[in-house]
């Protein structure tokens, strides 16, 4: 029988049910490969659910590093009856079956194709275990001890990990290990170990780490200088506001006092959650609030206030699959027009795309810098695929000799010195921006009255049209401005240059660029441009100009990111070829190669000259 | 409505202690209907701070949408005012006064704005203990779009249109002390000797202060058959009682008769005095409001004055245990760990 041969590159999948402790054990799985030097990406496929419906994590081992779905499973552990049927059918020809033997497998299932594996990790767990509880919890860790032998995973790094995760607490720790050591034993005397696929250790990763998005946003945050967090419970986005929690009561509780330098309410909706933002944004404080797409929906009016009375305002966006509730707990990258236009009337919102928790770090400390620099809503769309999954990445860094951008706002020196009347919506510098100042800041000058009405340059009410207009066209002149203030798109082009393009952005980042080492292999080049913010740099008009034939990579069914490239670069729909994904679980690379080679096959003759890909291009790339 | 107003003033104004004269307390011209119960509010908080020897800067003053939203560009023209979005002012007043919890937050709302499209957020606000006053300014309909009955009409009420409202009303000061208000007064714009001493006792109080103030809407619901109008509520006024308000370090002058008053100390050391009209009213009892006010509802008589304070109230901040430095001073320094914290944390996801 044919036989999965790897080392180091395979796709495992465990199936568990939701609510049994299996998250902890699967963790620990995927974060021994990674201390072992191997890049891994492990995606968590969860139940809008607490306990009891079927659950998967899927860990991607790739030593060349490549950390996006790849597509197909090489190995199966199925600790879920449930689900049995369905995950056997899923498994590659030659790959393993993993399974809980302790009851016999329904011989309906069996495929020929395919290597059984039986571990009766029910029974051995009884025969360790007298608690209840611990019968359940251990039976992951069995499997876990039972892969070391089957992937030659180094015994010692789960141990290491068990004592790290239970601070060495030798009562936790020894069931523990001696849980790993019965799966690990029964493995070694039981199959011949190791299988056709295994780990060896190397030194791919280096100084990278192994967080998710939510978890770095919200250290962006604290980093940032937020000071107020109102938000309401939304998967996928809750951890958050969870991390940022967990954070500033470590770093952010005042030693003498004991007081907190910040301050964090579970509103009583989105509304009132961006609301509370605005009103501390205004008030001068750093404040963000983090939501998914149905918050986003409810919030939409409050960014129509913050755009047009032009209130700093930070949002950070888990999307999920929409529409309405959707598939809560799988990904998407579907709230983009919603998000790029939110609000009646004519609005343009800035945003951010990050590709990796470092850029959720990254761009979620800008974007309080961009936001209150521009003085209006930033929104930072990352999605559950990032937010939620552990994810190899750069370590976060910080320069200490960074200072915040707090934008244009009049001391009380300023307006003591000031003769002239101020004037909260005048153009002072001629980029759009005005000066504003925080409330109770001057006994006399600079106060001023906020409203989403129209009104003049100082901040008077009016209906005159005149007035209107000119405030409008203010604010796009400044939506011009911005496009210096946000991060530039990521461009990648092979030696020599392609006439193909592909342009991607977030989550699409990984698998896109895969497709394209991919595409070379075969004797295709092609030159990607990742976006990594609207409004749209020049650099993205020029890409599609310079390309014959350019694809869009993204995660939603109506090619949003195509429609917004249309929009706000003037480029005719027939330019932007579409690949799309919109099933809830991430994209794959062998989804994203076979499109563009299947289309480039059609046009063969066109205007495809075969490139090789140069060294420079993958260098550009880290 | 007035379209001008004379710039001269007495050479001689008095002033406060500030060295403010009123005049430093009034804002722009008022655009709503002659005779609004609204501007009479506006004039009693300018009155208010005036008195208090509050410095104009240090309040900020928000709103929702609707006439009664207008208002606070009518009153203290030197603080920052935010005219937000229909029925949002609490969630924007709340993040505002996280920001900085040193200001004085004045929200002032309508029944529209509040009863209907605002009751979400006007009841967590309520529960939060938001220290802000609370004003609604409760005319029974909706103004600016010309009428409708709102949700706080009480059945049978007419309004100019003459179809009587058949829906129950929502009595606000009820819900508030039900969810927990720590300072709950109806008054009518039409008594200024009992708003004035009420605004005062409420922007004094740490905590949600509450005021439902019976403003009628001259325009659309002052006709014989509509219970918010002027006459029907001077009809059927009746009052906990007479309240003064005397700030810290001045003298208590009156001499209040034993068991017929009640005196609260609040956290700044003033004094609230309640001469009580009706002697079994507890202003430390939210039974004993909620009970008045029904009972006073079954005679068809409205009661106003204070009915409920907790002077001893914690206000969110306390609650959240945040820093005493308002948040938006907080530096760099304060606020961002660096980079060997960073590095640190890198590590613990190796």
């Amino acid at each position: 029988m044919k036989r999965i041969e790897a080392v180091n590159d395979f796709v495992i999948k465990f199936a568990n049910v939701n609510g049994t402790g299996s998250a902890s054990a699967n963790n620990m799985f995927a974060k021994a490969l990674f201390r072992m030097g191997l890049p891994v990406s492990p995606k968590n496929i969860f139940p809008s659910n607490i306990q009891g419906l079927p659950t998967w994590y899927e860990v991607r081992v790739s030593e060349k590093g490549y950390l996006g779905r790849r597509g197909g499973v090489d190995m199966m552990v199925c600790v879920n009856p449930q689900s049995m049927a369905r995950d056997i059918k899923e498994l590659e020809s030659g790959g393993y079956f993993l399974y809980d033997s302790s009851k016999p497998l329904d011989l309906r299932m069996v495929r020929s194709d395919i290597h059984f594996i039986g571990v009766p990790l029910k029974d051995l767990c009884q025969r360790e275990f007298s608690d209840a509880r611990q019968q359940q919890l251990f039976r992951n860790v069995i499997y876990v001890g039972a892969l070391a032998a089957l992937l030659d995973i180094e015994f010692d790094v789960l141990t290491k990990l068990v004592s790290d995760q239970f601070g060495g607490k030798e009562k936790l720790v020894t069931p523990n290990v001696r849980a790993l050591e019965l799966g690990y034993h029964y493995a070694i005397e039981n199959f011949q170990c190791p299988l056709g696929i295994r780990v060896e250790r190397r030194d791919a990763v280096g100084e990278q780490v192994l967080i998710d998005g939510n978890t770095a946003a919200s250290l962006g945050a604290i980093y940032g200088g937020a000071t107020v967090a109102a938000w309401y419970p939304i998967t996928p986005s809750t951890s958050v506001v969870d991390g940022f929690e967990k954070y500033c009561k470590r770093l952010r509780i005042d030693p003498g006092s004991g007081d907190k330098n910040y301050a964090i309410v579970q509103a009583e909706d989105e509304l009132a959650a961006i609301g509370m933002v605005i009103g501390a944004s205004w008030n001068g404080a750093r404040a963000f609030t983090a939501t998914s797409g149905p918050g986003i929906s409810l919030m939409s009016e409050f960014l129509g206030l913050a755009y047009f009375a032009e209130i700093p305002t930070v949002l950070i966006n888990i999307q999920r699959a929409g529409p309405s509730t959707g598939m809560p707990t799988r990904t998407q990258q579907s709230d983009i027009l919603a998000c790029a236009y939110a609000s009646h009337g004519d609005t343009k919102q800035v945003l951010l795309f990050p590709s990796t928790p470092k850029e959720c770090f990254d761009m979620g400390a800008q974007a309080f810098d961009l936001a209150e620099s521009l003085q209006t809503p930033v929104i930072m769309l990352s999605d559950l695929d990032l937010g939620m999954n552990d994810t190899m990445s750069p370590p976060l860094e910080w320069d200490d000799s960074r200072e915040y951008q707090r934008g244009k706002v009049f001391s009380e020196r300023d307006l003591e010195e000031m003769s002239e009347r101020f004037g909260r919506y005048l153009d002072i510098d001629g980029d759009g921006i005005p000066y504003r100042t925080y409330p109770g800041t001057h006994p006399t000058k600079g106060a001023f009255f906020t409203r989403g009405t129209s009104r003049d340059e100082y901040a008077v009410y009016t209906e005159d049209g005149d007035a209107y207009q000119q405030n409008m066209e203010r604010l796009l002149k400044k939506w011009e401005t911005a496009k210096s203030y946000v991060p530039a798109p990521e461009l990648i082009s092979c030696s020599g240059g392609s006439t193909v393009g592909v342009i991607h952005f977030g989550t699409s980042r990984d698998a896109t660029l895969e497709a394209v080492d991919a595409l070379a292999a075969q004797g295709v080049a092609v030159d990607t441009l990742r976006i990594r913010a609207l409004p749209f740099s020049s650099v993205i008009d020029d890409f599609i100009d310079s390309h014959d034939t350019v694809f869009v990579v993204e995660q939603n069914r109506d090619a949003q990111m195509r429609s917004l490239l249309v929009n706000e670069c003037e480029v005719s729909p027939r330019r932007l070829l579409s690949i799309l994904n919109f099933n809830g679980t991430p994209i794959t690379a062998r989804q994203i190669r076979d499109e563009i080679a299947q289309h480039l096959q059609r046009d063969k003759g066109s205007n495809v000259r075969p490139l090789r890909k140069g060294a420079s291009a993958k260098e550009s790339r880290r | 409505m007035t379209y001008t107003r004379p710039a001269f003033r007495h050479p001689e104004l008095p002033s406060n202690a500030l060295g403010y004269t009123r005049k430093d307390y009034e804002g722009a011209i008022s655009t709503l209907c002659a005779g609004c119960g609204h501007d009479s509010i506006s004039a009693a908080i300018v009155q208010a701070c005036f008195e208090l020897s509050i410095a104009p800067h240090k309040v900020a003053k928000l709103s929702g949408i609707g006439c009664s939203s207008k208002t606070p560009t009518y009153f203290l023209g030197n603080s920052h005012g935010f005219n937000s979005v229909h029925g949002r002012m609490p969630s924007v007043a709340t993040g505002a006064n996280l920001a900085n919890r040193e200001l004085i937050y004045i929200g002032v709302s309508g029944d529209g704005d509040t009863a209907s499209i605002g009751m979400g957020q006007f009841t967590h606000a309520v529960r939060r203990n938001l220290n802000m006053m609370y004003v609604v300014e409760n005319n029974g309909c909706y103004g600016l779009t010309k009428g409708q009955d709102s949700a706080t009409a009480d059945v049978g009420s007419a309004s100019k249109k003459g179809e009587p409202n058949p829906f129950e009303p929502i009595d606000l000061a009820s819900v508030a002390l039900q969810l927990g208000a720590t300072f709950v007064a109806r008054s009518f714009s039409g008594d200024r000797a009992q708003l004035v001493p009420l605004v005062k006792a409420a922007i004094s109080h740490r905590g949600f202060a509450f005021i439902d103030v019976i403003s009628p809407c001259v325009t659309f619901n002052n006709n014989p058959a509509s219970t918010k109008g002027y006459e029907h509520v001077r009809d059927h006024l009746a009052a906990t009682g007479t309240v003064d308000y005397v700030p810290f370090k001045e003298e208590i002058s009156t001499d209040y008769k034993q068991g017929e008053s009640k005196e609260v100390t609040l956290h700044d050391g003033s004094v609230v005095h309640l001469h009580k009209a009706d002697p079994q009213l507890d202003l430390s009892s939210r039974r004993s409001a909620l009970r008045l006010i029904k009972d006073y509802k079954a005679k068809d008589q409205i009661l106003t004055g204070l009915l409920f304070m907790d002077e001893d109230s914690r206000d969110l901040h306390e609650i959240l245990g945040t820093s005493k430095t308002p948040l938006r001073d907080l530096v760099e320094a304060d606020l961002c760990p660096g980079q060997n914290v960073l590095a640190k944390l890198n590590d613990s996801w190796r």
